[in-house]
Formats: structure tokens, C-alpha cells, sequence
């Protein structure tokens, strides 16, 4: 073969920056249409509810009167669903997937429930909240209320916090397990000491994530049996009652609810197009939840690897 | 874990300081069911609450009129709105239960046949002609406005349509093919009329029908086909006026409220029925619909404390029966 010549070199690496350049335009341009198609989202929603940001908006329940509806309930009953989800999703996912890094033999079973729960996170929404109309509500009595709701809702976001965790806990270093036990620690010391906090900010994005997820949804919620009309919230912990009798600390979690993707979408079906307003400045109430919920684990993650020394 | 019960008692905290004084064990009245009929009663839920200071607390929920008998027949709820009567199975599995009611007639809702404002040849459609456009044989096969009727253009015809859940579309479909749930199945179909409104705008070849509330807050986007009474022979348009005489026929049709009757021993119950009874028909304008004449309403009255149980359908919906005549019937459980 012919050495190249300078100048053949000089063209070679040309087109190889040429191809460079090309790719580098794609990619900032299917970035910059993704950016767009939420930019306008969000503008287009802030434009059209713009009238309605105001208190009144968060401190009022649905009415009839556009100008007057609120989403106080709504907004009250997200909050409480998504506490009662955190709850019970995430002792049981972390406990679930450390169980599955750090205890379980490797053998079928275990690889069987590996593949059951990756196919669980696949299955349509609107499964869980049969299931838990059925179970929740119904077998176990506990009717049309935020803990129905939240622990349907933790059901939802299970696979995702069990799956975050086991990713978080893989990427530890063997040598830190080893090194613990060395040491003389036991496994649970080592799990107590070590896994769980070097895995905590893995752990963290995988609980936003899955609770992110389920802020949004509305079909498990609808099939359970959330309202649409409410006028009411649910009970303070040791509010002085209308009786006179005082709450008990956890009332709250068999009342009544409803959330905010229904109240959006009840406004969206309304024949009064003055609901419109509503439903966009609600929508972007719902965003804004999301988002901070987002940006909280930023945060927290950033805030818990800073202390990690290896 | 300790962030989030830290979490838990500053909420409650803020819940307390916030809402506190709010917060009360009052009794409830729990209503569930159709769509169609939520609007009204929501309004009458939301005036109620205020003018009891919230010592009586309504829920309404929105699970469609079948959805609301399942939960009326479990006994979980007090009132289910429905926008057709009960049905034969439906009576059956309260029976079943052993749960009684009392039938309440609320509104009238007007099924509107809606066309673009632009379209200039259609004045008027008879039920006849809206059978060859909707019946199940003109799927594929009419598709121009001229196969309908002759006079009309060789244009093509975008139709709209309820989705096959409601009780829109078997309201519709009974009215004007004269089976319910028959129907072609090639149009655009929503569950959310308002998709419906946008699409009828933006065509001028476009046809569609759902509840008078859109048409009467669409006004300006869409135009209403006057349909011609079989009875008379004469088109009437929709409107409260002609709704209310009985000769917008057969499209417009009475929606009800049924009422469990042991919950009728709670105070709160009856004194919800005696406002809604009061003020329903201001209530029912209000939200654009069209209200019964009054004796409808202090008749509700008369049956519930008469306790006059079942329904008058015997099962079946009835397309083009007059107020009067429903009231005055006996019914059955």
C-alpha cells in the first residue's frame, strides 16, 4: 500500500470532522425539539392560566363558577396520597431489593422474581387499580380513601423503587463488602453500616422517580373511586371535630379524596370553555409538583455523594 | 426514614394551623354516577354546603350511570345520578340487596345535532334522514351529503359522535335509528365532547350530535340543525323554550337522580332533597340545562315523602314521553 500524502491525510480528517459536525448538529437538534415541545407546554399552560394564579386558586374547592374553582382538595389530596405511597413503597422496595443484592442465592427462584418484577413495572396502570378495587377497597374494607389510594399508588411505583435500589446497591465496590466483613462485621452490619448509605442517593432518584410517576396517574385513582366533587378536607391530626370530639392522629387516611390529574380533567370536559383556564393553570400547578419533586433528589443526591469517601 | 416522619408532623402541623377549625365529623351525603347529570348536581352540592355552613358535607363522583347503580345497589352510596332510567338487570341486583328508591326526575337534557355555522345548505334533517346517515348500513356506504338527500351537495360528509359508553349514544341511536346502541361505527368518536365541539368547527362538512349544555356555551363556534317532530311534522330547533313545551321531540329527554330510601330516615338526606327540589331548576339554568316545569319538582317532593318506591320505566327507556304523563304514573319496583 501507497503512504497517504499530507494532503490525503488532511482530507481524511476533514470528513471525519465534517461526519463529526453533522452528528453533533443531530443530536442538539432532536435535543433542542424536545426541549421546544416542553417549553411550549409549559408556556402555553402559564399564558392560558395565568389568570388564575392567584391564592384563592389554592385555597378554594371545585365550583361551578370557573372563576371561583379552586383545587384546594385536589392539591391537599395528592400531597396525602403521595405521603401514604412513600410510606409503604419505600420500606418495602429498599428492604425488597437489598434482600434480592445482598441475601437471595442466586438460583431460579430468585431469577424468576427478577424477571417478574422488571415485567411488573410494564403493566398498564389501570391493572393495579383493579386489583386494588378489589382488595383494598372491597376484601379489605378500607373503601374510597387516600390509604386505598396510596397503597395502590406504592404497588405502582414498587418495581421502580426495588429496581432503582438494586442498581444503586451493584454499584458499590465488592471491596467495601469485603472489607466490612474482614473486619468482623456481619452481613447485616455491613448492609446497616455501609451498602444502604453509600446506596442512598441511587436510592433516593429511584423513590422520586417512581413518586413522580405516580403524582400524574388517574386511572388506578378513578377505578378505586376518588370524587370529583369535594368541599371538604380530610380531618387534621387532633383537629377539634365538628362534634366536638377531637381526631385521631391518622383520620386523615380513610377520608375521602380526590387528586389533581381528575380535577384537571374534569375541567377539561366541562362545557364552559372558562374551565380551560382552570384546567391549564391546574396543569401547571401539577408540573410544578413534579418538577420540585425532581429537583429535590438533584439535591439530596448531590448532598449525600459529597460524603461519600471511598 | 427520620426526614420523612419529620416530614409528616410539619404537615400535620401546617394541615392543623391551616385547616383546622375547618375540619369537622359531619354527617354525608355520598353521590355517585352519570356525567351528564353531575353539572347540576354539583351545583346544588356546592350551594348546599355553603348555605349549611358545612355541618352537612356532599361527595359527588363522576363513574357514568352504570358505574353509579353498581355502587347504588351495594348500598355504598345515598343518591346515583343517571341520565337514562334503570334497567332491568339493574332493578334486579337492588332487589337483590334489597335496595329501595324513589325515582326524581331533575332536567331535561336536549340532545343537539349539531353543523358548522359556515354550512348553508342544511336547515333542517328529519329522524328519517337522520337514520340513513347513522344507521349501521351506511357504514362505508354514505359517505356523500347527496346520498342522504338529493338536494343536498355531492360533498363529503366528517361525522362526530359520542362514545359507545355513554348514554349519549344510546340515547341517540334509539331516538334516530330506533334501536339503541346502533349505530355505524366509522365517525370520530369522544367520550369528551368538547373534542366533538372543536372538530364540528373546523369542517364545514361536519355533523355531530352530544348534550345541549356544549351547543349552548358554543354558540358562537357551532350552529344547531332544527330536527323535524315526527308527531307535528313541523322542525323544531333546540331551545329551553321548546324543550320545555315538549315539541322539540324525540332528541330531548328527561335525566334523574335515584334515591336510596332507607337513607331518607337521615335529616341530612331529606333536607339535601328538599334543596335540591327548591332550587334545581335556578340551579339547572345556571349550568345550561334545561328545567323541569315546577310541578315536576314539588311532585319529587310529594313522592319522597309519600315514599312512592321503584321506577316508572319498568326497565326500559322510553323515547318522547312527556313530563306530565311520567309524573303522574305509578311505578313499579
Amino acid at each position: 500500500m501507497k503512504p497517504l500524502t499530507t494532503e490525503e491525510i488532511r482530507a481524511v480528517i476533514a470528513a471525519g470532522k465534517l461526519r463529526d459536525n453533522l452528528f453533533k448538529a443531530t443530536g442538539v437538534f432532536c435535543l433542542a425539539l424536545a426541549l421546544i415541545v416542553i417549553v411550549a407546554l409549559v408556556a402555553d399552560m402559564v399564558i392560558k392560566g395565568s389568570d388564575r394564579f392567584t391564592l384563592d386558586f389554592f385555597l378554594n374547592f371545585a365550583s361551578r363558577r370557573a372563576t371561583q374553582a379552586g383545587i384546594l382538595s385536589a392539591w391537599v389530596g395528592s400531597l396525602l396520597v403521595m405521603l401514604v405511597t412513600a410510606m409503604a413503597a419505600v420500606p418495602l422496595g429498599v428492604a425488597a431489593g437489598l434482600y434480592l443484592e445482598e441475601y437471595a442465592k442466586r438460583n431460579w427462584l430468585t431469577n424468576l422474581i427478577e424477571i417478574n418484577i422488571t415485567n411488573l413495572a410494564a403493566v398498564p396502570s389501570i391493572v393495579y387499580g383493579l386489583l386494588a378495587l378489589g382488595i383494598f377497597v372491597y376484601q379489605f374494607g378500607l373503601g374510597q380513601s387516600i390509604l386505598s389510594a396510596g397503597l395502590t399508588l406504592a404497588l405502582l411505583i414498587l418495581p421502580i423503587i426495588i429496581v432503582a435500589t438494586r442498581e444503586a446497591i451493584r454499584a458499590i465496590p465488592a471491596m467495601i463488602r469485603e472489607g466490612s466483613m474482614a473486619v468482623g462485621a456481619t452481613r447485616w452490619q455491613t448492609c446497616r453500616y455501609h451498602i444502604v448509605p453509600y446506596a442512598m442517593p441511587g436510592i433516593l432518584t429511584g423513590v422520586i422517580i417512581g413518586l413522580a410517576r405516580a403524582i400524574g396517574e388517574t386511572a388506578p385513582i378513578i377505578t378505586i373511586g376518588a370524587l370529583t366533587f369535594i368541599a371538604f378536607l380530610p380531618p387534621a391530626p387532633l383537629s377539634t371535630l365538628g362534634d366536638g370530639s377531637t381526631a385521631g392522629l391518622f383520620d386523615w387516611v380513610m377520608a375521602p379524596f380526590t387528586v389533581m390529574p381528575i380535577q384537571i380533567f374534569n375541567w377539561t370536559s366541562r362545557p364552559d370553555p372558562a374551565f380551560e383556564v382552570n384546567a391549564a393553570a391546574a396543569g401547571f400547578v401539577l408540573m410544578a409538583m413534579v418538577l420540585s419533586m425532581n429537583a429535590v433528589a438533584i439535591f439530596l443526591r448531590y448532598k449525600m455523594r459529597k460524603n461519600i469517601k471511598w | 426514614m427520620f426526614k420523612q416522619s419529620k416530614l409528616v408532623s410539619a404537615f400535620a402541623l401546617a394541615g392543623m394551623a391551616l385547616f383546622g377549625a375547618q375540619a369537622a365529623h359531619a354527617q354525608v351525603v355520598k353521590i355517585d354516577g352519570s356525567s351528564t347529570v353531575y353539572p347540576i348536581t354539583e351545583a346544588v352540592a356546592e350551594d348546599f354546603q355553603k348555605a349549611k355552613k358545612n355541618a352537612i358535607k356532599v361527595t359527588v363522583g363522576i363513574s357514568g350511570t352504570g358505574g353509579g347503580f353498581k355502587k347504588f345497589c351495594r348500598g355504598e352510596i345515598d343518591i346515583s345520578n343517571a341520565s337514562r332510567p334503570i334497567t332491568e338487570k339493574e332493578m334486579a341486583a337492588c332487589k337483590e340487596a334489597g335496595i329501595q328508591y324513589i325515582e326524581m326526575p331533575v332536567a331535561f337534557d336536549a340532545l343537539t345535532v349539531v353543523i358548522n355555522p359556515k354550512n348553508a345548505f342544511l336547515k333542517q334533517a328529519t329522524v328519517a334522514e337522520m337514520k340513513k346517515l347513522w344507521e349501521p348500513s351506511a357504514q362505508g356506504t354514505v359517505t356523500k351529503w347527496n346520498q342522504v338527500n338529493p338536494a343536498w351537495p355531492d360533498a363529503p360528509v366528517k361525522l362526530f359522535g359520542a362514545g359507545a359508553d355513554s348514554g349519549t349514544f344510546e340515547y341517540f341511536t334509539e331516538a334516530m335509528v330506533g334501536k339503541a346502541k346502533s349505530s355505524r361505527g366509522d365517525y370520530t368518536a369522544s367520550e369528551d365532547d368538547n373534542v366533538l365541539v372543536q372538530g364540528v368547527s373546523r369542517d364545514v362538512n361536519a355533523i355531530g350530535y352530544f348534550g345541549y349544555a356544549y351547543y349552548a356555551e358554543n354558540t358562537s363556534k357551532l350552529k344547531a340543525l332544527a330536527i323535524v317532530n315526527p308527531k307535528t311534522g313541523k322542525a323544531v330547533e333546540p331551545s329551553a323554550a321548546n324543550v320545555e313545551n315538549g315539541t322539540y321531540a324525540p332528541l330531548s329527554r328527561p335525566i334523574f337522580i335515584y334515591v336510596k330510601a332507607d337513607s331518607l330516615n337521615k335529616p341530612e338526606i331529606k333536607e339535601f332533597l328538599e334543596f335540591y327540589m327548591k332550587n334545581g331548576a335556578k340551579l339547572t339554568k345556571e349550568v345550561k340545562y334545561v328545567p323541569l316545569p315546577a310541578s315536576a319538582y314539588t311532585g319529587n317532593l310529594e313522592h319522597m315523602n309519600k315514599k312512592k318506591l321503584g321506577t316508572v320505566f319498568g326497565g326500559h327507556n322510553e323515547i318522547g314521553i312527556t313530563i306530565e304523563e311520567l309524573m303522574k304514573r305509578e311505578a313499579k319496583m
